[in-house]
């Protein structure tokens, strides 16, 4: 293997990328607006839900609790209603998300130590914010008897929950770690799957396999430079992330760059070895690139979907995508500090995956016209 | 020419596409040195047998080396030691003319000591010494054809394979090319050029003439003009030359159009004169001309079409 033509490759790929306007686009711009459009837009925090209250005891009490759920500035109370029919009017219309009945005898059996039933409906058609609307009520209800604990009964558990690695439960902190992987994934996959396609359909692999230049050497050479951007992009990511997000680096740096490499140097094999195999078609190359870098690393990384609440099979499936580990290791990296001896499975993982996908790269590159 | 071993050498050699069969079973045989012409109409197998040499395309059978190497095995030991220019210009479009230079001779191995001079040489072969910093893409046919030139003899191979190197390019910028290939030729690189103007096989020391994949006539420019025309060939002009072509053609006579002439072949020249005088005149078409020609070789090959 030469180094000088490796070297002549890499400098041949930079300056064409430098002279086309849409493959510098991806490199720059791309990443840059993923991460403010995710960023802002995919939170699971919810705020604000549309509640309305049917109060039949209207005593001090049944006031007192409505008041526990304006309080927590989760739900904002926009009517009182006075019977079941108009609870299905805000509900059906989606005025309200949320439905809060006090039944008659609510104080009464407060007072002398019962329990009682307060009927809660949920707009369950956006199961997510009604999954964490219920999280919310139950907070409620849990808080509830403490605050008028002296008048009635001592409760039998007093349950502190303390939230460890994320306190404030902020979603950003969480989504934009595993957000560097999709983006890295797709940007780079993107980038990087143009290449040998584009020489097949400019014509150019003609010239270009008619030298004496090896497979590994034409590999190696158009691996760099996209491996140079793509780090480039990560930097600008942890960066953005950490001053513009705020979302805490806890873990080591030097772990974070060596491992992300590892990431990276699989994903710009992965970009290349879906451009051989698309063999003179950039177009294709790319919808392949975005298909399948975007779902996996969307869907089955851990990033969105906890995979442990995944059903058995697409647990298994999750193994075979290399931003699964990613994901886990950015995550633990930011958030708990994680160092190799909690993060080295992954880590192979990851390696074996990038080492597989070069090698497969190589082998699949034929200096052949058919 | 001085032809000491064969420096391509090929037994039936062959490709097949499918059920197509664009190349059937050629032999060649070609000396250090030569000028070795290919060819033939398009389709008829040229571009599909360059690259079989070069190690771009695996045969379909057949066997043979490229200077000393096994084309079935040996493709990455022959590339080390070949030139290649295709048919389309396959240099990068969206780099400069240096930056191409630079990259081949990077592909090459072109080694560094010698990288500078061997760049400077071919900016002035191309006569692209002004012109370095202009895009590929935008350079006239004839400089981007000679700009592929000296791109694919950067590291001087002693085996060049150019694919219709002159196709789309004016005449005064193809007798350059020519010249500079003749140039080669006597500091003894091999040439193996593939061509579909019959008028630059006249600058070729030897031919082969393919046709629908086989090879139907080998040898000189001169050989092949003297061994295949035993007929006579006869120019006309004529008036209304497509008619004359029809008229002719029912008469069972060998004619064909070469611009605006009509070439035809008898057994003898003074009986054939007057036949086709008398037929053409009978049929009210004036000729205004009608006399022996020594044959090129486009009238070899149409004559060599028609026989096989």
């Amino acid at each position: 293997m030469k180094f000088l033509r490796i070297k002549a490759i890499a400098k041949k790929e930079l300056i064409q990328i430098w002279r086309d306007p849409l493959s510098l686009a991806i490199a720059l711009l791309m990443p840059v607006m993923q991460l403010f459009i995710y960023g802002y837009a995919i939170t699971f925090d919810v705020n604000n839900i549309t509640t309305i209250v049917y109060d039949q005891d209207r005593s001090s009490l049944s006031r007192e609790l409505v008041a526990q759920f304006r309080e927590s500035g989760y739900f904002s109370l926009i009517a009182y209603v006075d019977n079941y029919g108009d609870i299905d009017v805000y509900l059906d219309s989606g005025r309200a998300k949320v439905a809060i009945t006090i039944p008659y005898d609510f104080s009464r059996k407060v007072r002398t130590g019962r329990s009682s039933p307060v009927e809660v409906i949920i707009d369950g058609s956006d199961s997510n914010t009604a999954t964490i609307a219920e999280g919310y009520i139950a907070a409620i209800s849990l808080r509830y008897p403490q605050r008028i604990t002296t008048r009635t009964v001592t409760p039998a558990m007093d349950p502190r929950t303390r939230v460890w690695f994320n306190p404030e439960l902020k979603s950003r902190n969480f989504i934009i770690p595993g957000l560097i992987a999709v983006i890295m994934s797709v940007v780079v996959a993107l980038l990087t799957s143009l290449t040998v396609a584009r020489e097949w359909e400019r014509g150019t692999m003609e010239q270009l396999i008619s030298t004496p230049v090896k497979t590994s050497e034409l590999i190696i050479g158009k691996l760099a430079p996209y491996f140079a951007i793509g780090f480039m992009d990560m930097v600008l990511a942890v960066l953005l992330g950490v001053t513009l997000f705020g979302v805490p680096l806890r873990g080591n740096i030097v772990l974070l760059v060596a491992l992300s490499s590892v990431f990276l140097f699989g994903t710009v094999s992965f970009g290349v070895l879906i451009s051989i195999m698309a063999k003179g078609s950039q177009s294709v190359a790319s919808q392949i690139a975005i298909l399948s870098t975007m779902l996996p690393a969307f869907l089955l990384s851990g990033f969105m979907f906890a995979i442990s609440n995944m059903p058995k099979p697409l647990q298994l499936i999750t193994y075979i995508f290399p931003a699964r580990y990613f994901v886990t290791i950015l995550k633990g990296v930011f958030l708990k500090g994680s160092t190799l001896s909690l993060l080295w499975r992954d880590g192979l993982m990851l390696a074996i995956a990038s080492a597989l996908v070069f090698f497969l790269a190589i082998k699949n590159l034929h200096k052949r016209m058919d | 020419m001085n032809q000491i071993g064969s420096v391509v050498k090929v037994e039936g050699l062959t490709r097949r596409f499918g059920d197509f069969v664009a190349v059937d079973g050629i032999n060649l045989n070609i000396g250090k040195g030569e000028i070795f012409g290919f060819l033939g109409p398009n389709g008829a197998g040229k571009s599909t047998t360059i690259k079989m040499l070069c190690g771009l395309l695996l045969p379909s059978s057949g066997k043979g080396s490229v200077g000393g190497h096994d084309i079935m095995t040996e493709s990455e030991e022959i590339k080390k030691n070949i030139g290649y220019m295709s048919q389309k210009f396959s240099l990068y479009d969206d780099l400069t003319v240096e930056e191409n230079i630079r990259f081949f001779s990077g592909m090459y191995g072109v080694r560094r000591e010698k990288r500078k001079e061997r760049m400077e040489w071919a900016l002035e072969m191309a006569g692209l010494k002004e012109r370095r910093g202009v895009m590929a893409g935008t350079l006239p046919g004839g400089f981007k054809q000679r700009l592929a030139l000296g791109c694919a003899i950067l590291h001087e191979p002693p085996i060049l394979f150019l694919d219709e190197p002159t196709s789309g390019v004016d005449p005064l910028s193809r007798r350059t090319f020519w010249n500079l290939i003749n140039k080669m030729s006597g500091s003894g690189t091999t040439v193996f050029v593939t061509t579909h103007y019959m008028d630059e096989a006249d600058y070729c020391h030897r031919l082969a003439l393919i046709y629908r994949g086989r090879i139907i006539a080998e040898g000189t420019p001169m050989e092949l003009k003297e061994r295949f025309m035993k007929r006579h060939v006869l120019e006309i002009e004529v008036e209304r030359m497509v008619e004359a072509l029809d008229i002719l053609e029912k008469k069972g006579v060998d004619a064909a159009i070469f611009g605006s002439l009509l070439h035809v072949t008898v057994e003898d020249v003074a009986q054939g004169i007057a036949d086709i005088r008398r037929t053409l005149e009978s049929s009210d078409i004036q000729v205004d001309r009608i006399e022996q020609i020594v044959p090129s070789l486009e009238d070899v090959f149409v004559t060599l079409i028609e026989v096989a």
